[in-house]
């Protein structure tokens, strides 16, 4: 996405004199024998809109309950504003969560779900009803201010969860898998929807999610999660162009990994034997590798090009046949066997209607990338 | 065929209430209306079909309310109504206050004890109420266990009277009902979802006012349930009063059973019952609405 040049870009994380709203500093926490969060450090600003990302039992959950106060860490510290938030009990913390099962107040009505919280600051009493209706407004709950929770359906719920924990105008709201119950559509309204409210409230957001999809579409940055163990935290965009293992590459999107060792390097440019007989792949690293290096090559299937005739002028070409061909509508994968019984797929938006395309099953065929398309992987 | 099988579906329970239900009831309100006699059965009128349609008018015609007002005249008996009523109130608030704090902690164990836990709340109906309720006579009494082991503590050196007394009925009402106080509201404290007090507590309830603001009001329906079930049978009880109570204790199920065995009175003794059970249908209405309302709720 390319900014306006006088636009400030919004990236504290790369501003050293930036401070950071939290500060994780070598925390882990063990529960018994297994350790669900392994010596994390990690920075988090305000006004970000954060994703916690990874399979389920990755420590993603443990990390967020942490900040909210329902775990405290076995060792290392969390620093809020500077402070240290161990020796505080959820009910004092700044914070405020939504959680995944919403938690509403079945007997209380939509409007007094979301003053629950009000009640129990130190905010005056005529202060209060302002508030609820400027969150219900906010949350286009208006008509629904009197119903109780199990009267309306599952996307108001969703949005008097979210009201009631915006409510108090936390320093840190988290979510804890906020759109896992709405189907797809509606998750993917309310994905933009949760983006404008962070921007209008200016809150910090830190979001769970073992959706890549909605981590990549709401965050400002992702934190691939793994065992325990933080894999990258990085921009969307860096996140899916530069891997920093194969586990993030394949764990976000689709890619094609290619073993292979490197047989030299000049400059950033390194060359990967692939397969006997056939030409290495052309790459571009940043990294200094030794020759006879064991690498991965990731590339994406929407950078690889498909072709009937060999294509002139391109770094890397490579001839194999069509496997299998995935139709989505918008684009179209083809498997490609390419030397070594190798699958690498390709991926072309379908620009033209199916009757005009002209590679089907079993074609030869010729794929193509440039050398700056792929990522050298270490390890 | 659907028509005959849906008859037949419905016809089923309600002949069952017909016959051992209502039936009865009616005879118990007709003899309500007899005069007592010297006599097998000891009351008439008797329906005698074999003078035909006199008959039938004769019958109707010497039914009254003779021992409606006798029960009204007579402070004997509302007394005993009131007394009832007092004892069993009370003691659904002893069982409500006893009952709740094992149901939360029965709730609150953890999962693999929570079977267990039932089994300890159940066991007691394995034995005969009436043996369990003699047990207590064999604790309560002047010699019995519990003067004997507070003598022996030394907290006192002159044993306790509380066997006949109506300490004693509280204690045999709480013991015999407790289990009907504590599973209901153990029901809706099991259902309750954890993460709701965790809600309370992230939005600023400490641990004392999220229990006071979301466990205890939706375990209320669960109290409410309790309450019904103990106070419905508490105020008619019979048993534990005669047992327990001695002569100091007045209730209406003891002067039900003095009225019927002791005097014969049948007609008297039915009035009774009849008013007892015109009392016990306003709880439980109540409690029918209250389960209705529940079930609305959880949808």
């Amino acid at each position: 996405m390319a900014q306006p040049a006088n636009r400030p870009v919004f990236a504290p994380w790369d501003d050293p004199k930036e401070k950071p709203l939290i500060r994780f500093q070598n925390v882990t926490k063990k529960f018994g024998e297994f350790t669900a969060i392994d010596d994390i450090t990690l920075d988090i600003f305000q006004r970000e809109f954060f994703a916690l990302l990874g399979p389920s039992g990755c420590g993603k959950t443990t990390l967020m309950r942490m900040l909210a106060g329902f775990e405290t860490p076995s060792k290392g510290q969390i620093l809020l504003d500077g402070v240290d938030q161990a020796p505080i009990p959820p009910n004092r913390r700044a914070t405020n969560m939504m959680f995944q099962s919403y938690a509403l107040f079945p007997h209380l009505s939509v409007w007094d779900n979301i003053a629950f919280g009000l009640r129990r600051s130190d905010m005056a009493k005529d202060q209060i009803p302002p508030r609820v209706e400027e969150m219900l407004r906010l949350t286009r709950l208006e008509r629904f201010a009197k119903r109780k929770p199990h009267q309306i359906s599952g996307g108001q719920r969703q949005r008097v969860a979210l009201a009631r924990s915006l409510a108090k105008a936390p320093k840190l709201l988290l979510l804890d898998e906020p759109l896992g119950a709405l189907d797809k559509k509606l998750r993917q309204e309310t994905q933009f929807e949760l983006m404008d409210i962070q921007e209008t409230t200016g809150t910090t957001f830190v979001i769970v999610t073992h959706d890549q999809e909605e981590a990549m579409t709401v965050a400002s940055r992702v934190a691939v999660m793994d065992l325990g163990k933080m894999i990258q935290v990085d921009t969307p965009d860096r996140i899916y162009e530069m891997p920093n293992s194969v586990y993030v590459a394949d764990f976000i999107g689709d890619v094609n990994i290619i073993e292979g060792a490197v047989r030299g390097q000049d400059g950033e440019k390194a060359q990967i034997v692939w397969a006997e007989g056939q030409p290495p792949i052309n790459a571009t690293t940043a990294a200094p590798v030794s020759a006879g290096q064991k690498v991965h090559f990731a590339i994406r299937p929407e950078k690889v090009a498909i072709a009937t005739e060999k294509p002139e002028g391109r770094a890397n070409v490579i001839a194999g046949k069509v496997h299998d061909i995935a139709y989505l509508g918008n684009i179209s994968t083809y498997k490609v066997e390419v030397a070594g019984g190798k699958m690498v797929k390709a991926q072309v938006a379908n620009e033209r209607r199916l009757a005009r395309r002209n590679i089907t099953w079993d074609d030869e065929v010729w794929l193509s990338f440039t050398d700056t398309a792929g990522v050298v992987l270490l390890n | 065929m659907t028509g005959l099988r849906r008859l037949v579906l419905i016809l089923t329970p309600y002949s069952w209430l017909i016959f051992f239900f209502l039936i009865p009831f009616l005879i118990v309100v007709k003899i309500s209306l007899s005069n007592t006699a010297l006599s097998i059965p000891p009351y008439t009128p008797q329906l005698d079909l074999a003078q035909g349609w006199a008959g039938v008018k004769d019958f109707f015609g010497n039914l009254d309310f003779e021992n409606f007002s006798f029960l009204a005249s007579d402070p004997l008996y509302y007394t005993a109504y009131l007394s009832s009523l007092k004892i069993a109130l009370i003691s659904t608030f002893l069982t409500l206050l006893i009952g709740y704090p094992i149901a939360y902690g029965m709730a609150q164990a953890p999962d693999e004890w929570r079977p267990t836990l039932m089994m300890l709340v159940i066991l007691p109906f394995w034995t005969s109420f009436l043996i369990r309720i003699y047990a207590w006579m064999g604790i309560l009494s002047n010699e019995g266990f519990l003067n004997q082991f507070l003598l022996w503590t030394g907290i006192i050196d002159t044993p306790l009277t509380i066997l006949n007394t109506p300490t004693a009925v509280y204690i045999g009402i709480v013991y015999g009902y407790l289990p009907f106080m504590i599973l209901p509201i153990y029901s809706a404290l099991e259902k309750l979802d954890g993460s709701l007090i965790e809600a309370a507590e992230d939005l600023g309830c400490s641990k004392a006012s999220a229990f006071w603001l979301v466990t205890l009001p939706l375990s209320r329906p669960g109290m409410i349930a309790g309450c019904f079930l103990v106070f419905i049978p508490a105020l008619g009880e019979f048993v534990i009063p005669s047992l327990l109570g001695g002569t100091s204790t007045l209730m209406i199920g003891k002067t039900l059973y003095e009225e019927f065995f002791s005097n014969r009175d049948w007609p008297v003794a039915s009035a009774v019952a009849v008013v007892l059970l015109l009392i016990l249908i306003i709880p439980i209405i109540l409690f029918q609405k209250n389960e209705e309302r529940q079930r609305e709720a959880n949808g």
